[in-house]
């Protein structure tokens, strides 16, 4: 029985599996050549796009989306969506923001209820989807309301400025740790460490699992309610993170803060190859995602482009990955049929 | 918060740009002021506290102020001048409103105060149409009404107190821009509000228009991008000019988001010696950037002159001293380097000329 109704590692003949691995890899190494052929274009009529201060400026935007990339690639890959990050994102913000302004706590201490915070909203998330049922675009729509409006009631019209903040807080923004911008080490240390936590532990692949499919994850006796929760939690938390690190970037900030970001996030995932139906995926996909559309965005500005293309762009690029894995997956489909369980990341519902 | 169907094309400019302010209002200071939203925020009763509020019998005029929100500190500062005002001449000034700047909420602070025995209301309107009616039956019970910062509709008021001329901050800003680019030459940038802003449009035009005089000549307009009044795309643009131009001499944000942020990335950037910001702002959010060096001066109008002057028009007004009628001329201690204002076109007067904030003068200011 077990044996045919595997889920995270499906059909127990090895290519199908190594497949999907290699297209997951595909999608990544893709990606790598992406950024560096255009970042190579880019230079030839914008040489300033690799200079030091332009490659801190787009890793820094990078690392920051990425964080919160990875916890909503987390939720997604349970066949979930978070769309409450941006809120999470501008509330932690301010708070932080407001809370050393008025010289309430210090700075560690302020960082750690940011985090804290956000930890707390993913866990209303979770708590909606895992406990009460609710879909998950319903609720974090929802959500995504609310810890707005509450953003909005605390804030006002006020707004903290670099100069209400502790002198040197920004600063953080452009240090370096061993010449690598700190944001960018953080955020790659929390993608090697999700990366690790999702392939190495056997939460790791519950979370595939839960995804995968969900009865067959619920017939293995997986918890799968008490992974979403976990996953929705993870998500507030680097979310609340993200948040922390766009005050230090951003210094002024007001109840608006990170208005639309959503669209960056769920676009970073999807871009970085993480199914949207849940499954597969990893987060260093989502990682690269983010530093990839971070890059676009960033050319161009540089190459003077109208920044009304941007929007469009950014829908465009979503667009170009969605289908290009609708395609991949459909390939492995048609390559694995006749078997009992289809690969990871096929069509589903 | 949208100006909605204003007459003029200037005056629709001036509410967009009262959003724009209120907008950008910044400063964590919480406003001392109650948050009580029927109850009168302000009551200074001047130099005769002995008199009751209902029979004034004081020299001056009993004069209430109603701003399209209250503990808001652009009109906490425009409050700050009028009070001024109210001591010089012996009146009475009083302060209502809402906390939410929607014509709705206004309504019914102007309906009262027509009861209340005042002898003038001041009034930034919400909504110019909206507010028309209740200002117009002020008037016909026998009270002066003078409009400040937003116009109210043309026929519902006696006087409209403009804080500046528009057409000379185009102008002011090619002057700001000229003299902060060293020997007022090399690149300069504009960093706007949204594409569609009305008064930043009108703006940045004139600016062009004044950057083709001969004494501007070596400044070059390398490029306009927008901020769309968001403080991070405002940071995100203002990066990025750094990065395109690196030869950049000037950045002119005429917003209040635009300039801070403008302001903060030079500062973070490290290039405040070579690069230099200026354009509109609120002097609370600029003075350490005005201290440093980044922002040696930009500016806005004095709110709190604003206010001073709103005042003595609303007290000339009640003392028959002047009725509202273009050409009428009068003077105002302090102000207008003491020549006399004369009522314009459409009975609005005008305050003066962009104000300059420097650093010898911006630590006198509080908005």
């Amino acid at each position: 029985m077990t044996e045919q109704v595997l889920v995270a590692e499906p059909v127990p003949a090895g290519w199908p599996r190594r497949a999907v691995a290699a297209a997951v890899r595909q999608r990544e190494l893709t990606l790598v050549a992406l950024i560096v052929v255009m970042g190579a274009l880019v230079a030839l009529q914008a040489p300033q796009l690799l200079s030091p201060s332009n490659l801190t400026q787009v890793s820094v935007i990078a690392s920051i989306i990425g964080i919160a990339a990875v916890g909503q690639a987390l939720v997604v890959l349970t066949r979930n969506v978070d769309l409450s990050v941006e809120s999470t994102i501008g509330l932690v913000a301010f708070v932080v923001a407001d809370v050393l302004a008025v010289r309430l706590l210090d700075p560690p201490l302020a960082m750690a209820l940011g985090v804290g915070l956000g930890l707390v909203l993913g866990v209303v998330n979770g708590i909606l989807v895992a406990g009460f049922g609710v879909p998950s675009i319903v609720a974090t729509l929802g959500t995504l309301s609310i810890y707005r409006g509450i953003d909005f009631l605390i804030a006002g019209g006020k707004q903290v400025t670099l100069t209400d903040l502790p002198q040197g807080y920004t600063a953080a923004a452009r240090a370096t740790v061993l010449g690598v911008p700190l944001f960018l080490a953080i955020a790659v240390a929390i993608i090697a460490v999700f990366a690790i936590v999702l392939r190495q532990t056997s939460f790791g692949r519950q979370v595939y699992a839960v995804g995968s499919n969900p009865e067959a994850a619920a017939v293995l006796g997986i918890p799968a309610r008490r992974i979403v929760l976990v996953v929705f939690a993870l998500c507030g938390m680097l979310a609340g993170v993200a948040g922390v690190l766009w005050g230090i970037e951003f210094g002024t900030i007001n109840a608006t803060a990170a208005t639309g970001v959503v669209l960056q996030v769920v676009a970073a995932v999807v871009v970085g190859g993480v199914n949207i139906f849940g499954g597969s995926g990893t987060v260093v996909g989502a990682g690269l995602g983010s530093l990839f559309l971070a890059f676009i965005s960033n050319a161009l500005i540089l190459l003077r482009l109208s920044q009304f293309w941007l929007q469009a762009i950014y829908g465009l690029v979503i667009l170009i990955a969605v289908a290009v894995d609708a395609v991949v997956t459909r390939r492995l489909a048609r390559a694995t049929s006749g078997r009992r369980a289809v690969a990871a990341g096929g069509p589903r519902r | 918060m949208i100006a909605r169907s204003i007459g003029t094309g200037r005056v629709t400019a001036l509410g967009t740009a009262l959003v724009l302010l209120l907008a950008a209002c910044g400063g964590g200071g919480a406003s001392p002021s109650p948050a009580g939203e029927a109850t009168p925020a302000t009551t200074a009763p001047a130099e005769t506290p002995a008199e009751s509020p209902a029979a004034p019998g004081g020299a001056g005029p009993n004069v209430v102020f109603i701003p399209k929100a209250v503990n808001n500190p652009y009109f906490d500062a425009a409050a700050e001048g009028a009070q001024k005002a109210a001591g010089e001449l012996g009146g009475q000034f009083t302060q209502i409103g809402s906390n939410n700047a929607i014509a709705a909420e206004q309504i019914p602070f102007i309906q009262d105060a027509t009861t209340q025995g005042y002898d003038a209301i001041v009034v930034s309107a919400t909504g110019a149409d909206e507010v028309a009616p209740a200002l117009r039956a002020a008037m016909e019970a026998g009270i002066k009404v003078v409009g400040y910062d937003s116009s109210p509709a043309e026929g519902a008021y006696d006087v409209f107190v403009n804080q500046t001329d528009f057409s000379l901050i185009g102008g002011a800003m090619a002057q700001w821009a000229c003299d902060l680019a060293p020997d007022c030459s090399g690149e300069i940038a504009i960093l706007s509000a949204t594409a569609t802003a009305t008064n930043q449009n009108a703006w940045i035009a004139d600016m062009e228009q004044a950057l083709q005089d001969p004494q501007f000549a070596n400044l070059t307009l390398v490029e306009t991008v927008y901020g769309d009044d968001d403080p991070q795309k405002s940071t995100t643009q203002a990066q990025g000019l750094l990065q395109k131009y690196p030869n950049l001499k000037v950045i002119i944000a005429p917003t209040t988001v635009g300039i801070l942020a403008a302001a903060q990335v030079v500062k973070q950037a490290g290039v405040s010696d070579s690069v230099k910001v200026t354009g509109l702002g609120l002097p609370n959010d600029m003075k350490e950037f005005v201290r440093d060096g980044t922002t040696p001066k930009f500016g806005l109008w004095s709110v709190p002159d604003l206010g001073y002057l709103a005042y003595y028009v609303a007290a000339k007004l009640v003392a028959g001293e002047i009725t509202g009628a273009p050409g009428e001329t009068f003077t105002v201690p302090g102000l207008n380097n003491g020549q006399p204002y004369t009522i314009g076109d459409k009975s609005v007067v005008i305050l003066g000329p962009p104000f300059e904030f420097t650093p010898e003068n911006i630590d006198q200011f509080n908005f």
